[in-house]
């Protein structure tokens, strides 16, 4: 069957990032051509700031070189503006007459820099801030002009600003509002912007218009060489103005030669003048529809879309800048790549992503300035602010609340929290359980690991060598990071980890890679998408898919992946083991377990080693032992000559480097003393750590001890959305280190304290006080009842820790301290869950079962 | 002329699994997928030596258990980003007979 053919009008980032992401899906599907109007290849469009500031070069830029637009197959056009499409014929025409016919078309034309229709807009000297073509025009003039004008104090006017005065030149921002970035920053902020930018030499005009740009009475010399110049002759709409020129190389320079006079100065309407030999117009961008209007397609300040990224015409598709999805044109490039990966999923007739919308967050690209703002920074009717200013470090933060949600914030100087607060705001975590921390970031709320630890600023991440070590865990350095974000064209968090391992592991420097990614490839990739699901084999989140378990009554993992639109036949290694614990969880006594879907730990029952050995840890209840077991123990250790024996962080012992195969041998001889499995290995309950309570310490006030051992005995071999760890302490000394557990209870005079969330990890997090309670009957039943509703509602390989975060104690305290009848219930399906799950795993397999996951099947020689 | 050692059935290596075959070069790792494809690997990760026959089986391909590369079963190839590859060895079921072959396949298939 011949390939469909597939036209992208607009080689920019948006357009391109959908051709490489239907390359992945489906990569023989179409025939592609591409047109672009550009002379070069795609490249990154965020990067011109750093490209004029002269931190990067053009080279280091370009995403697809032309050779992988040949190696993929791909006819490329560059250079070639189309004009016209037929679609009646189903064929686009480019201005220099060649044509493509097309079965699917994918309008992708981005914007234009908006220039203001004054008089002498049109003069040489006179530009946007849009493309190559720009900068090039920039950098000409910066080494033969002293005056440079920007108009307009966004972001974009500001790193156009701050790039001209590091190439040399006066430079001098006007703007209309009455403070710089308004759609980004509040007063305050933006004035310890300003006074930052006012100390790298840049000059500020506030409240000012524009009424017109004024022309060299006699003409310049020698200048402008390169230079695009606007000719009015050439472009008689203002509109047109800011388009880019139709075909390169650009044309010869013709600022200030013959008639034609070039822009000297700029004139304000409070009659005011001022030198400007460069006029760089940022005052804000416009969709390029034009072509689509011409085509009858519906357009309203952008090319309107689906959730599929359809336009009216079902063969046209459109993505970017122009584009008009939901009454939003995005002009940030996260939210494009959403865009991008959708319309990539219909093109490619899998027909099941959505795009429902964005929320976005911007950084300001100057280096040395940390700036970030999210979401709705104002405030307004119903939202509650606060506040955070010290004007002599530079630093200012605000948080914006509705209904004890954040809405928006604004950080400045100390931008150390922008992630986690955008992701605060993506979820819509209620914060009333920590509203006092919160503005003091997330290491203040228990959360001091090494990433947050050691900050994450730009300017400071940055001035580390390319051989500081970020990542521990893979021993992955800075410059290893760089190289392949650089090399590979990496753009998201995920893609780095592919690459380089950084962050993959322990995760906890994830806010430093982010960081490097984010100066490396430009603005916000971070940003995660508004939906994130299980993994690449659906489309669907950990909480949709366990609500339609429940819902749908879903029973085995294949009747699962079928009724949830699985796009793998059998899954992969994230989802497999997430499904096949939900399904426990939901039905725990139908459930048959898929040993082929867990861990190799959880499957052998121990915890594999480097060199592919395995260590037994057998329970210790409570962290009690006696001389029998210790000898059982000893025998056990002397008869397969174990390498090595070790008292474990969790008060019990651990026998290293067993063969797989001598595990069952190893594990009979045990459980013939007694011990079952301590499932030191599992996403289950660990350890119950002790201390020794009120039998023999003098200041003991319970028998932590004894309370332990009940408990474990309670919980063991329960399966956990993750590991889950207990600790009872005789008194407020802590000595079992009961705060940083899962579930931790401190015993005092008059009962029992009982604490969640605690974690003694990657990232040490103090547990919240959930209740206190006065009997030990009160403390199973609440240990129970919220083991269970972690059970229930964690995502898979969640930790009570982040759990306890994202859901809130407050939705806990509600479930089951405030609400007796949910609790008894939750416990009771603790209960119910626990019967099938006390079988010893390690008897079991004594016993025979799975006998061949544990020897070779045959030994030849 | 390839020697064939009949070495399982297809009953002894679970679906979505692997078995190890023990000879005197090392361990030689049988899988079989979801779709009763079987596949022979030697039982060497080409990162760091993890013992693949351990990993979770998905599609047509392997995790290893160590660090989690993906590595290709009808190739031995790691998947990208990462590089590396495991030896290979023809295997052929007959009638539910698996057997192998000990000399490991040169070429590299696609
Ligand atoms: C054996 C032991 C170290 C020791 O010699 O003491 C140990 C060994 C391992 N820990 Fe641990 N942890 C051990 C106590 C701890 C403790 C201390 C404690 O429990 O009081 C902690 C911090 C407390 C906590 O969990 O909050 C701890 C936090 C971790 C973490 C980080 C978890 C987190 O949420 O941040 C991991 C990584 C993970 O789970 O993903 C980890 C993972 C591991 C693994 C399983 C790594 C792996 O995947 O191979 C180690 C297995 C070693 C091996 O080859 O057997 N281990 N680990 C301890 C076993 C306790 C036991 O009797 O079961
Ligand atoms: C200086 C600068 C800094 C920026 N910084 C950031 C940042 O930090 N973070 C961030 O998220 N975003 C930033 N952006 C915005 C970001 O670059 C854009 O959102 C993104 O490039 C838009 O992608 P697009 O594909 O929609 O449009 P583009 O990348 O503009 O691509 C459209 C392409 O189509 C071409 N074209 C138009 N019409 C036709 C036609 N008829 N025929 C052929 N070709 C045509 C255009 O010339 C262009 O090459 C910045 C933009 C600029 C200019
Ligand atoms: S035992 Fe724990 S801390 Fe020690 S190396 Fe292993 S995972 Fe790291
Ligand atoms: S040894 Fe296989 S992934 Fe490291």
């Amino acid at each position: 069957m011949a390939r469909m053919k597939l036209v992208l009008v607009g080689n920019g980032m948006a357009g391109m990032r959908t051709l490489e992401e239907l390359l992945k899906a489906a990569p023989d599907h179409y025939d592609i051509t591409v047109f672009g109007d550009e002379p070069h290849p795609n490249y990154n469009r965020i990067m011109l700031s750093p490209v004029l500031a002269g931190e990067q070069t053009v080279e280091q830029i370009v995403l697809n070189s032309r050779d992988w637009y040949a190696e993929n197959g791909i006819t490329l056009h560059t250079g070639k503006r189309i004009v016209k499409i037929d679609r009646k014929n189903r064929r686009v025409e480019a201005d220099d007459g060649s044509s493509a016919a097309y079965d699917r078309l994918l309008l992708a034309t981005g914007s234009k820099s908006f220039i203001l229709p004054v008089p002498g807009a049109d003069l040489p000297g006179v530009i946007g801030f849009r493309d190559i073509a720009d900068v090039d025009a920039m950098i000409a003039a910066s080494s033969h002009y002293k005056h440079a004008v920007v108009i307009g104090g966004g972001l974009l006017g500001l790193e156009a600003a701050n790039g001209l005065k590091l190439r040399g030149m006066d430079v001098s921002v006007v703007h209309i509002g009455d403070w710089l970035l308004e759609r980004q920053l509040d007063e305050p902020a933006a004035r310890l912007l300003q006074k930052n930018l006012e100390e790298k030499g840049l000059k500020f005009l506030l409240k000012k218009q524009t009424a017109e740009l004024v022309s060299s009475p006699t003409p310049a010399s020698g200048g402008g060489v390169g230079e695009r110049a606007l000719l009015s002759s050439e472009r008689p709409s203002l509109l047109e103005l800011a388009a880019k020129s139709p075909s390169p190389p650009a044309p010869p320079p013709l600022a200030g030669v013959g008639s034609t006079p070039r822009v000297r100065a700029i004139r304000f309407k409070d009659g005011e003048e001022i030198p400007a030999d460069l006029v760089v117009m940022a005052v804000g961008i416009r969709p390029n529809t034009a072509l689509a209007e011409s085509a009858g397609l519906q357009c309203n300040r952008g090319l309107l879309v689906n959730d599929t990224m359809q336009t009216f015409d079902p063969r046209i598709y459109s993505v970017g800048e122009c584009a008009n999805h939901r009454g939003i044109a995005y002009g940030l490039v996260a939210p494009l790549f959403e865009q991008a990966k959708v319309c990539a999923n219909h093109l490619a007739e899998h027909g099941v992503a959505r795009y429902q919308g964005s929320m976005t967050s911007t950084k300001l690209k100057v280096t040395g300035i940390d700036l970030f703002s999210a979401g709705n920074y104002m405030g307004g009717d119903g939202h509650e602010e606060i506040v955070f200013q010290d004007v002599g470090r530079g630093s200012y933060k605000k948080l914006v609340l509705k209904d004890n949600k954040l809405a928006g914030a604004v950080l400045y100087g100390d931008t150390l929290d922008g992630a986690w607060y955008f992701e605060l705001m993506r979820d819509a975590t209620d914060v009333s359980d920590f509203r006092d921390k919160l503005l003091f970031g997330r290491h203040h709320i228990g959360d001091s690991g090494a990433g947050g630890g050691m900050g994450d600023e730009m300017s400071r991440v940055m001035l580390l060598p390319d051989s500081a070590e970020i990542c521990g865990c893979n021993g992955v350095c800075k410059g290893d990071i760089i190289k392949a974000v650089r090399e590979k064209k990496l753009f998201t968090l995920d893609e780095v980890r592919a690459h380089t391992k950084a962050s993959g592991s322990c995760g906890s420097c994830t806010g430093l890679v982010e960081t490097i990614l984010a100066a490396t490839a430009g603005g916000d990739y971070s940003t995660a998408p508004s939906k994130k699901p299980l993994c690449g084999c659906t489309e669907h989140n950990h909480d949709e898919i366990r609500a339609a378990i429940m819902q749908n009554n879903l029973k085995t993992m294949p009747e699962t992946m079928q009724s949830l639109g699985w796009k793998t036949p059998d899954g992969c290694t994230k989802c497999r083991p997430a499904l096949n614990y939900y399904l426990l969880c939901a039905w725990p006594t139908e459930y048959v377990d898929d040993a082929q879907s867990r861990y190799i730990n959880e499957r052998a029952h121990g915890n594999i080693q480097k060199d592919g050995s395995f260590s037994v840890v057998p329970r210790m209840w409570g962290g009690l032992t006696t001389p029998k077991e210790l000898r059982a123990i000893a025998d056990v250790a002397d008869k397969f000559n174990v390498p090595e024996v070790k008292v474990t962080g969790g008060q019990r012992i651990d026998l290293f480097g067993i063969k797989k195969e001598d595990l069952p041998a190893v594990w009979q001889d045990l459980s013939d003393a007694g011990f079952v499995s301590g499932h030191a290995y599992g996403k289950a309950l660990r350890t119950v750590k002790t201390c020794v309570g009120s039998q023999w310490c003098r200041f003991g006030t319970q028998d932590s001890t004894g309370l332990g051992v009940k408990l474990e005995q309670m919980t063991w071999g329960s399966w956990t959305p993750h590991k889950y760890k207990m600790a009872v302490s005789g008194c407020p000394r802590n000595c079992a280190e009961a705060t940083i557990k899962d579930f931790g209870i401190v015993c005092v005079d008059s009962g029992y304290e009982l604490h969640v969330g605690g974690n003694g990890g990657i990232k040490v997090r103090v547990t919240d006080l959930l209740c206190k309670v006065e009997t030990e009957e009160q403390v199973m039943q609440y240990c129970a009842a919220f083991t269970q509703l972690y059970r229930e509602e964690a995502h898979y390989l969640e930790r009570t820790a982040p759990w306890v975060e994202r859901v809130g104690l407050s939705h806990i305290k509600a479930k089951m301290v405030e609400d007796e009848a949910n609790r008894n219930l939750l416990a009771e399906r603790f209960f119910i869950s626990q019967k099938p799950a006390q079988v010893d795993p390690w008897k079991e397999r004594t016993a025979g079962a799975l006998k061949r996951e544990f020897i070779p099947i045959r030994v030849v020689s | 002329m390839t020697t064939w050692i009949e070495v399982a059935h297809l009953d002894d290596i679970p679906r979505q699994g692997a078995r190890v075959i023990k000879t005197a070069a090392g361990d030689i790792a049988i899988f079989r997928t979801l779709e009763d494809e079987i596949f022979a690997l030697r039982d060497k990760c080409p990162h760091k030596g993890g013992p693949l026959s351990q990993g979770i089986v998905h599609g047509k391909k392997v995790a290893c258990p160590l660090h989690d590369w993906k590595i290709n079963l009808d190739t031995g190839l790691a998947v990208a980003p990462d590089v590396g590859c495991a030896a290979r060895y023809p295997v052929q079921v007959i009638d539910g007979a698996v057997s192998l072959s000990l000399t490991p396949e040169t070429t590299l298939s696609e």
